[in-house]
C-alpha cells in the first residue's frame, strides 16, 4: 500500500538535489576513512558490515519508489548499532566465561603461560619499570629501554611501542598516552597482580617484573600441540588444556593463572540456582528490587496525586505559584540532587538527623538505607506524578462526576469509586513505565547509597538492585566477570520484557495509537 | 483570614456551617496539604543554596538555613586547579546538545514515516520501537563497554575515553521514546495540509522540512529537552567512558567532589556547582513548562 505521492516524489528542486549529493559525499568520505583501519587489521567481518551499511544508504537515497525507507534508514541503522547489537552481544557474552583470567584467545593464553615461566638469562635486556592501566582496564608494564632510549607498553597480549611519553630524570615513564600510570599506593596495593604478569615477546621468551625493574629472558616452559599441553622442564609440571572451562590444569587440578575465553553454556545461569553463596543474596536483591520499584511508584503516585487533587479546584488562589514550586524537584539536575540527599543523610553532620533530632546510621543499617533511598527517590519522582495526575484529573469527564454527586457520592467515596478508577485507566501505562524505570534506577542507588550497607565478605549490599549488582560484577574493584554480569543483564531483560507485555495489555484499549 | 468569596460548586450539604469551617473544608485543607508537600519539595533545594553560600564549605558547618554568607565556594570552584568545573560543564553540554539534536532529527524522520506513510511492516516496527524504548541503553552496559573497547582499537576517536563514542550511545538510546512522542504529535497535524501541499507540487521532503517540522516545534522542544536532560543525568555510561579528570561530565565530576577521600571543604564546591547546573536546567524547564504536561501525557497515553 504505497502512498499515492510516491509516484511523483523525488528531489525535484535544485536545493534538494545538492543536499542529497552533499550528504552522500560525506557518507562516502566517512566510509573510506572507516575502511582503512579495518583493511589494515584484516578485519573482514567489520569491513563487510560497513560495506553493507553503505550499500543500504546508497540504495535508499538513490531510488525513488520506496519513500518511507528514506525516513526510516538513519534511525534503523543507529538502533541496530547501539541498541540491538549490544543486547545481542550481552546475550552472547552471558554464555561465556569472559572476564579477568579469561580475557584472551587460547593462543594468547599459551603465550602468556609460557612467558610466566621466564627466567633471567645472563646478559638479557632489562628495563626501567612503571605500571599502569589501559583505557579498557588492562594491566600494563610501561617499560623504558635505557640502552636504546625506546619506550614500550607490555600487556599479557604482547608489546606495543609508545610514542608519546613523559619520563622522570632516570627515564622511568610518568605519563603515557592511553595509559593511566599508577602511583606508589596503587602499586603496593596491587603488587601481586603485577608480579604475576608476564609479557610474551617471542615463542619462548617474555618480560617479567623483578622489584622495580623488568627483565627479558627465556622460558623454561613449552607448548606441545600434540598433547595440547604445556610442560615446565625445570619445575617438572605439565598443564593439560581443558577446552570446556578454558583453562590449563595440572593432574592435581591446579589451574594455570591465565585461561582463555570459551563458551560455557548455561553455567552462568545455573550458578545462580546452584551456588549457595550466590543464590541467597541474588534472590534477596531480586525481591528488594521489585519492592523498590513498586514502592517508588506507589509513594510518588500517592504524593503526586494528593497534591494534584488539592490543586484541582477552579478558582483557588495561588495555584500557579504552587505548581511552579512543586515541579522544582523535577527541574533540578537529578544526579546532583541525589548526591545532595546522600550528604543530607550523613549520620554525624547530615541535616536530616539534625532536623529530626535522630542519630540514625542511614548507611549502616539495611532498613534505614532502604528508607533513605525511597525517601530521596520519592522526592525526585513525585513532581512527574503530580503533573500527569493533574493533566488526567482535568481531562476527566465532568458528567460522571456530576452524576456521582447527584447520586449522593461525595468526598472519599466519590474519589474511591469514580475518580481513582477513571484516573487509573488513563495513567496505568505511565505507572507501568515508571515501574520499569525505577526497577533499573541505577543512579538512585549508586549515587545515594552505593548499594550499602555491604557486609564484609558479601558480594551484594542491602540496597543493591540487579543492575548495580551486575555493574559491580563487571567493573567493581574485585576481578571482572563479564560473563556473569551479562547473565544478570539478560535476567533483567526478561523482567523488563514481562513488564512491557503487561503494558501492551494495558494499552490495548487505546489501540488507535497504531492506526 | 476568612475567605468566603471563593467561587463554590453546587452546595454539597444541606447543613449550614460557619464561614471558617466551610473554608477549611472546601479550600483550607487544600492549602495545608500543598504547603506540606512544598516544604518537602523545598528542603533539599534550600539546603543546597545554603551550602553553596556557606563560606566554610564543609558538611558539618552547613545547616538548613544559612548562618553566614559568602561567595568563597564559587571563587574556589572557578580557581581550584584540581576541580576543572567549567571543563565538566562544557563537556556535558558538548555531549548532550549534539546528541539531543541528532537523535531528535533522526527520530522526527522516522516519526514522519510512521505518521504519514502506510507500508509493509509498519505495525510490527511500531510495536518493536515501543518495546525497545523499555530497554535503556545502559542495561547492556557490559556489551557497550566491550563494543567500544573494540571500536577504540580501530578508531581511537570513537572508542572508550572519547566524547564521540559516548555521544553515539546517547543518540541511539533516545530514539525509541522520541519517535513515539513525535509520531503522536504528527498524527494530530491534519493530513489535508499535506494533500494541499502535494497538489501545489511540493515533494515529500518539502512537506516534511517546510511544513511538518515547523508545525511540530513544541513537541520537538519537549523531546529535545527530555533527551538533553536524560543525557546530562546519565552517570553509569559517562563514568565508564570518560575517566580523565578534565574529560569528565558534570555528573561524574561532581561526584568526585563528595567521594569519601576528597577534602571536607569540597562539599561547598559541590553545592556551588550543583546550584550553577540547576540554574541551567530550571530555566529550561520553567520556560517550557506549559508544553511539558501535554508532552508527558500525550506521548504515552494517546500515542
Amino acid at each position: 500500500m504505497l502512498d499515492q505521492r510516491s509516484q511523483t516524489a523525488g528531489s525535484h528542486t535544485a536545493a534538494g538535489l545538492i543536499a542529497k549529493i552533499a550528504v552522500l559525499a560525506v557518507v562516502t568520505a566517512l566510509a573510506v576513512w572507516a575502511a582503512l583501519p579495518l583493511i589494515d587489521a584484516r578485519a573482514w567481518w567489520g569491513l563487510g558490515a560497513e560495506a553493507a551499511a553503505v550499500a543500504v544508504i546508497f540504495y535508499t537515497y538513490l531510488q525513488r519508489r520506496r519513500i518511507p525507507l528514506k525516513y526510516l534508514v538513519p534511525g534503523t541503522l543507529l538502533l541496530i548499532a547501539f541498541q540491538i547489537l549490544p543486547v545481542v552481544l550481552t546475550i552472547g557474552t552471558s554464555f561465556t566465561n569472559y572476564g579477568d583470567g579469561h580475557r584472551v584467545g587460547k593462543d594468547q593464553a599459551i603465550e602468556a603461560i609460557i612467558a610466566a615461566g621466564v627466567q633471567p638469562t645472563p646478559g638479557g635486556n632489562t628495563y626501567l619499570l612503571s605500571v599502569g592501566e589501559s583505557a579498557s582496564g588492562d594491566l600494563a608494564l610501561l617499560l623504558t629501554d635505557t640502552d636504546e632510549g625506546t619506550h614500550w607498553a607490555g600487556t599479557e597480549e604482547g608489546l606495543t611501542a609508545l610514542d608519546e611519553v613523559e619520563t622522570d630524570q632516570a627515564g622511568r615513564i610518568t605519563a603515557a598516552e592511553d595509559y593511566e600510570v599508577w602511583g606508589l599506593a596503587e602499586l603496593n596495593e596491587r603488587h601481586a597482580e603485577v608480579a604475576e604478569l608476564a609479557v610474551p615477546t617471542g615463542e619462548h621468551s617474555g618480560i617479567k617484573v623483578q622489584g622495580l625493574s623488568a627483565f627479558e629472558g627465556t622460558s623454561t616452559r613449552s607448548y606441545d600441540a600434540g598433547c595440547d599441553c604445556i610442560t615446565d622442564d625445570e619445575a617438572g609440571i605439565v598443564w593439560h588444556a581443558d577446552d570446556e572451562t578454558g583453562t590449563f590444569v595440572t593432574e592435581d587440578g591446579d589451574e594455570a593463572l591465565v585461561g582463555w575465553r570459551v563458551g560455557i553454556g548455561f553455567d552462568n545461569y545455573l550458578q545462580v540456582l546452584t551456588d549457595e553463596d550466590i543464590r541467597g543474596p541474588f534472590f534477596g536483591v531480586f525481591v528488594w528490587n521489585l519492592a523498590f520499584g513498586a514502592g517508588s511508584v506507589l509513594l510518588t503516585f500517592a504524593l503526586g496525586l494528593g497534591a494534584a487533587m488539592a490543586l484541582n479546584r477552579p478558582g483557588m488562589r495561588g495555584t500557579k505559584l504552587y505548581r511552579s514550586v512543586m515541579i522544582l524537584p523535577y527541574a533540578m539536575p537529578s544526579f546532583a540532587m541525589l548526591l545532595v540527599w546522600a550528604q543530607m543523610f550523613n549520620r554525624d553532620y547530615g541535616v536530616i538527623n539534625e532536623l529530626l533530632g535522630m542519630n540514625v546510621d542511614w548507611y549502616g543499617q539495611t532498613w534505614a538505607a532502604r528508607a533513605m533511598v525511597l525517601i530521596a527517590n520519592t522526592w525526585l519522582g513525585f513532581p512527574y506524578m503530580f503533573l500527569i495526575s493533574l493533566g488526567a484529573l482535568q481531562a476527566l469527564p465532568a458528567d460522571s462526576l456530576e452524576a456521582a454527586k447527584i447520586d449522593g457520592a461525595t468526598g472519599l467515596t466519590a474519589f474511591r469509586k469514580i475518580t481513582l478508577p477513571l484516573l487509573l485507566v488513563a495513567l496505568t501505562p505511565l505507572l507501568i513505565s515508571s515501574f520499569a524505570f525505577n526497577f533499573n534506577n541505577f543512579n538512585a542507588i549508586e549515587l545515594l547509597s552505593g548499594g550499602n550497607p555491604i557486609n564484609a565478605g558479601d558480594t551484594v549490599g542491602g540496597t543493591d538492585l540487579l543492575i548495580t549488582y551486575a555493574f559491580r560484577q563487571a567493573f567493581g574493584s574485585s576481578s571482572a566477570d563479564y560473563g556473569f554480569a551479562s547473565a544478570i543483564s539478560v535476567f533483567i531483560f526478561l523482567i523488563v520484557a514481562t513488564i512491557s507485555a503487561l503494558m501492551f495489555r494495558a494499552t490495548r484499549s487505546q489501540e488507535d495509537v497504531y492506526s | 483570614m476568612t475567605r468566603t468569596a471563593e467561587p463554590r460548586r453546587a452546595p454539597v450539604r444541606p447543613k449550614r456551617r460557619s464561614g471558617l469551617a466551610r473554608w477549611a473544608g472546601d479550600t483550607g485543607w487544600r492549602h495545608l496539604m500543598v504547603v506540606l508537600v512544598l516544604v518537602f519539595a523545598l528542603v533539599p533545594i534550600v539546603y543546597v543554596v545554603s551550602a553553596a553560600f556557606n563560606p566554610n564549605g564543609t558538611l558539618s558547618t552547613t545547616s538548613l538555613l544559612p548562618s553566614s554568607f559568602g561567595l568563597d565556594n564559587f571563587e574556589r570552584l572557578f580557581t581550584e586547579p584540581n576541580v576543572p568545573f567549567w571543563h565538566w560543564f562544557g563537556n556535558s553540554l558538548m555531549i548532550a546538545v549534539p546528541a539531543a539534536f541528532v537523535s531528535i532529527f533522526i527520530s522526527s524522520l522516522a516519526a514522519y514515516a510512521f505518521s504519514r506513510f502506510r507500508f509493509k511492516g509498519r505495525r510490527p516496527m511500531l510495536l518493536f520501537l515501543l518495546l525497545i524504548q523499555m530497554f535503556p541503553a545502559f542495561l547492556a552496559v557490559v556489551a557497550l563497554y566491550l563494543i567500544f573497547g573494540t571500536i577504540g582499537d580501530f578508531y581511537p576517536v570513537a572508542g572508550l575515553n572519547s566524547k564521540l563514542g559516548l555521544m553515539l550511545v546517547y543518540m541511539g538510546g533516545a530514539l525509541g521514546v522520541s519517535t513515539w512522542l513525535m509520531k503522536g504529535f504528527f498524527d494530530t497535524i491534519p493530513k489535508e495540509l499535506d494533500e494541499a501541499a502535494t497538489i501545489d507540487g511540493a515533494s515529500h521532503a518539502q512537506i516534511f522540512f517546510g511544513m511538518i517540522l515547523p508545525l511540530a516545534a513544541p513537541i520537538i522542544a519537549i523531546s529535545g529537552i527530555l533527551a538533553f536532560v536524560g543525557t546530562m543525568n546519565d552517570f553509569i555510561l559517562a563514568s565508564l567512558f570518560l575517566t580523565d579528570r578534565s574529560e569528565m561530565t558534570l555528573a561524574v565530576g561532581l561526584k568526585t567532589l563528595v567521594a569519601e577521600h576528597s577534602p571536607a571543604s569540597y562539599f561547598g564546591l559541590f553545592a556551588a556547582g550543583t546550584l550553577i547546573t540547576s540554574v541551567l536546567t530550571v530555566t529550561v524547564f520553567m520556560s517550557l513548562q506549559r508544553y511539558i504536561v501535554s508532552g508527558l501525557t500525550g506521548g504515552a497515553v494517546k500515542g
